[in-house]
């Protein structure tokens, strides 16, 4: 169990930090920024998920990613809203659209697959 | 849209700015896997999305192009702002490749696995080399880049040109 859990922690920082890295030295920067949305933890979850719960589960995890993943193409609409029109600190606004993230997903999700 | 790889920005990143953005990816992979367990894989499903990272990677990002016009003895705020608003420009049409890569594991992975992770990847460079490449992030943000104008040369042909394109 904790094995698995720190398995798990090492695959998904040792993922995100590539794509970080790849993020750092792309220019230009709307082109970089693609890399700020990349499945860095499903590429490290999933892989897990396939061997621990079968491949099944998984497919459910990929259905219910797709809404997840326009959700962050919605907060990161309103993410780049909030710096540019209302000149909020990039941390502040990130942490702030979160909502935006949160009601989206949990709204599609309870909308099409409830 | 002509991309580049510049590997000096690499210099500009501390090792602390690498070590938390590991922790936060470690942070979360293990947390979408417990959501999975606890709520099941719908909710699970969800925060393979979850932006987690983006705060930490936007911050990095308006905090050295900050940096940056400070060091030529400018003020970088807006530049730095601008830099990360870019940056979340891109993210969106990013998001259109996390969904192609989440669908081609729904349809394909029940069949083949090894299959449904490449053409997962696939579908993923894809989508970022079509919209990406073609310069959609930058028409799908097209007055907000004219305003920023991180992308392009600045228009300058005085004595302080060097100095601004630090």
């Amino acid at each position: 169990m904790i094995a698995e859990y720190i398995l798990r922690f090492v695959i998904g920082g040792v993922a995100v930090s590539i794509f970080a890295v790849l993020s750092d030295i792309f220019r230009p920067k709307s082109f970089a920024g693609l890399f700020g949305a990349a499945p860095s933890i499903a590429l490290a979850t999933l892989g897990l998920t396939v061997w621990n719960q079968g491949s099944g589960y998984a497919a459910i995890e990929g259905r219910s990613m797709i809404i997840g993943a326009l959700a962050f193409g919605f907060y990161s609409v309103v993410t780049c809203q909030l710096i540019k029109r209302l000149h909020i600190h990039s941390l502040a606004s990130t942490i702030l659209a979160g909502i935006a993230w949160f009601s989206c997903a949990f709204l599609v999700a309870w909308l099409l697959l409830s | 849209m002509l991309i580049r790889v510049k590997l000096s920005r690499l210099g500009e990143t501390q090792w602390y700015e690498y070590a938390v953005r590991f922790m936060l990816g470690g942070v979360m992979t293990i947390l979408a896997g417990l959501i999975a367990k606890l709520f099941g894989p719908i909710a699970g499903g969800l925060f393979l999305a979850f932006p987690a990272i983006f705060p930490a990677s936007a911050t990095l990002v308006e905090k050295h192009e900050r940096r940056r016009k400070e060091k030529v003895g400018l003020r970088g705020t807006q530049r730095g702002r601008d830099a990360a608003a870019l940056d979340a420009a891109g993210a969106t049409v990013g998001s259109f490749g996390l969904a192609a890569f989440g669908g081609v594991i729904w349809l394909v992975v029940p069949t083949n696995v090894p299959v449904a992770f490449f053409g997962a990847t696939a579908a993923w460079v894809l989508v970022l080399r079509q919209l990406g490449g073609s310069g959609a992030c930058r028409g799908g943000c097209a007055s907000f880049c004219k305003k920023a104008r991180l992308d392009r040369k600045p228009p300058l042909s005085s004595t302080g040109e060097s100095l601004l394109r630090a």
